[in-house]
């Protein structure tokens, strides 16, 4: 699947679309087919949105999982705090991004 | 220490209000991303992995507790409580909100800070020796030399758009603590018949074509360094590629055109240079100089260290160093807690440095770019005191310029441009060797890491470094040897194919029980490496 990122222009953080607007969560995100490159440009120019790009995933059991090691420790926080991560209380949460 | 005067303080509040309106108006669709993007990043602000980053810039290395304080309240009131020091001696948030940014560059304006040129291709923040002032050998303080370029580089007009950016690093000692010769340009000030001047090195830098700086002049006198720096810059500025950004530092110029054409040229235009008037008047050189007169030590102080408690005696052998003034020493804070994250420190710890320092060390503050601390005035009588609150903190780590004493980059938990991640194989080598007997019988050992090709993690001049790289999506880890930032550079030697994270923490313990084996009485492991070269380590690595 194709899934749309980038972040939220005022306050930084990493957002993924939803469908029908942003989430903070990456397992939220929607399968844009071949229309986030356009959504992209729309959501930008309406200031909810920075940086926007599409990138790929996969569904897997435990939901949607971008292809890249990066984009996955962009929906998770950084690996090294995990008090700041999504997953606060998973002292293995880290692992899902390797 | 420097303080601003009247144009100082009016320059960095114009800018505060400046980049308010440019806020504003891209949060009001005013301004689009494109045109916002290189307005905010001459305001050090980066859009990183997670949120917006904002990279505060302290010249060369120097804090007072005021604004060591206002860095704490900051990380604590507009970030998620603590702030990461860089190998370039600034300090980054990671958290920062778009809207807060003015507001937070306006707190940093009331103590004498900003965040101006700490991006883009202009000269970034001046860097120089943590010891500065305070080492009993150094022929002068090279602070006054650092604070002149500050003004000289600062809003440079002429070197505001160069082909890449550009950094300067001063030094005063024969030991070289800033890796002076891996920059841009590098100055170390030395005594010629009785005249303190300035050997000057060009054409440094780590990235993805590393490179030791080479001597291009012999002696600039402090009157005529801007007239020769500007001649340069002006060199660079006219013939430094601008097709290829991977190919715009002035490394490759210099190394392109060789050493010697360069200099041909610089010299010319230092000719001309010298007869526009640029040097500045001998009373403003006074004014600087003055800033950073030794202060007032007190004088009839005991030597002796109660060494009565193990940790403390083990800390102080690590930790303290030679300081000029009889009675006094310099107090290294070690930032890499054995399981904590190099160069981060939270807002608590900031705030207890900044009151030590009020306290203990006469109001100052060095940053490293090894990502340590320095109280570089403290009375030998007070080190118990300070070590005990140390402690109580978490940063009383006794391991300066030992294997746990890792330079590691954000990487690819933080930055945008990392391929791996630094920090976590920062924290599993530091597990590794985290006997403190096993460290020290390792002695002097620098190890660097850096998530990407850029070298943030300087890993070319780690006696052993690291370069993550990614292979097909899967973080994999390039091993370096034989490098070193200090008088004796050089760049390190990628040993063979990579590793998995725990591959590589495997190959360094195999290193170092190489190093242990073959080793003479006194050798640091650079010295055995320099002595015997890659093949037993290789031998002992891949079998």
């Amino acid at each position: 699947m194709k899934i749309l990122t980038g972040n939220d222009l005022v306050s930084g953080d990493v957002i993924w679309w939803a469908g029908d607007g942003w989430s903070r969560q990456v397992g939220d995100s929607a399968d844009v087919g071949e229309h986030g490159d356009d959504l992209a440009r729309a959501e930008e120019a309406a200031l909810r949105v920075v940086g926007a790009y599409v990138i790929d995933a996969t569904v897997t059991d435990e939901g949607v999982r971008p292809a890249h090691i990066k984009d996955r420790i962009r929906a998770l926080g950084p690996t090294v705090r995990p008090d700041l991560n999504l997953k606060p209380n998973d002292a293995d949460a880290g692992n899902w991004v390797i | 220490m420097y303080r601003y005067d009247s144009y100082d303080q009016s320059i960095v509040d114009a800018r505060v209000d400046e980049f308010r309106d440019q806020v504003q108006r891209r949060l009001a669709g005013a301004l689009t991303e494109d045109q916002f993007k290189p307005l905010r990043l001459m305001n050090g602000l980066y859009l990183q992995l997670h949120a917006y980053m904002l990279r505060v810039a302290i010249p060369y290395g120097t804090l007072s507790a005021a604004q060591m304080r206002k860095l704490g309240e900051i990380a604590a009131k507009y970030d998620k409580g603590y702030g990461h020091f860089t190998t370039r001696q600034n300090l980054q948030y990671n958290w920062i909100k778009l809207a807060d940014a003015p507001d937070i560059l306006a707190e940093l304006a009331s103590v004498e800070m900003h965040a101006i040129q700490t991006s883009g291709n202009c000269i970034r923040n001046i860097s120089s020796d943590q010891y500065a002032g305070v080492s009993a050998d150094e022929v002068a303080d090279p602070r006054p030399w650092a604070e002149l370029l500050r003004q000289w580089s600062s809003f440079h007009p002429e070197f505001t758009y160069l082909p890449r950016k550009f950094k300067i690093c001063v030094i005063a000692t024969e030991d070289d603590r800033a890796a002076m010769r891996l920059h841009d340009i590098g100055l170390k000030l030395v005594e010629r018949d009785g005249v303190i001047g300035a050997e000057v090195y060009a054409g440094g830098g780590m990235g993805r074509t590393p490179m030791v700086a080479p001597l291009i002049r012999d002696f600039v006198g402090e009157d005529e360094i801007i007239s020769y720096l500007e001649a340069c810059l002006r060199v660079y500025n006219r013939y430094g590629r601008r097709d290829n950004k991977y190919k715009a530092r002035i490394k490759i110029l210099v190394h392109e055109i060789g050493v010697e054409e360069y200099k041909r040229q610089v010299e010319e235009e230092f000719a001309h240079m010298r007869t526009l008037g640029l040097n500045p008047p001998t009373e403003e050189l006074d004014r600087i100089r003055a800033f950073f007169a030794a202060p007032a030590y007190e004088t009839g102080l005991g030597e002796d260290i109660d060494r009565a408690d193990p940790a403390f005696a083990l800390w102080v052998d690590r930790q303290v160093a030679a300081h000029k003034a009889p009675g006094y020493a310099i107090v290294n804070i070690s930032l890499k807690p054995l399981t904590g994250i190099p160069g981060d420190a939270s807002a608590e710890q900031i705030e207890l440095v900044a009151g030590l320092a009020e306290q203990y060390s006469l109001d100052e503050i060095r940053v490293t770019h090894a990502q340590n601390l320095v109280l570089p005035h403290v009375k030998k009588a007070d080190l118990y005191a300070i070590w005990q609150k140390l402690d109580e903190a978490g940063l009383a780590e006794a391991n300066l310029d030992l294997i746990t004493d890792i330079i590691a980059c954000p990487g690819l938990d933080y930055c945008a441009l990392a391929n791996a991640r630094s920090i976590p194989l920062a924290q599993k080598i530091a597990q590794r060797f985290a006997d403190a007997e096993r460290q020290a019988e390792l002695g002097e050992l620098k190890l660097k890491i850096s998530g990407c090709i850029n070298a943030c993690g300087h890993h070319h001049a780690g006696h052993i470094g690291i370069l993550g790289v990614d292979r097909k999506g899967v973080e994999n880890f390039q091993l370096l040897l034989g490098g070193s930032g200090a008088e004796d550079a050089s760049l390190g030697q990628i040993t063979g194919p990579g590793f998995s994270e725990d591959g590589v923490v495997d190959a360094i313990e195999k290193v170092t029980d190489i190093y242990l084996a073959e080793r003479t009485d006194g050798e640091r492991f650079l010295d055995t490496y320099r002595r015997i070269g890659m093949k037993p380590f290789k031998e002992a690595i891949y079998g």
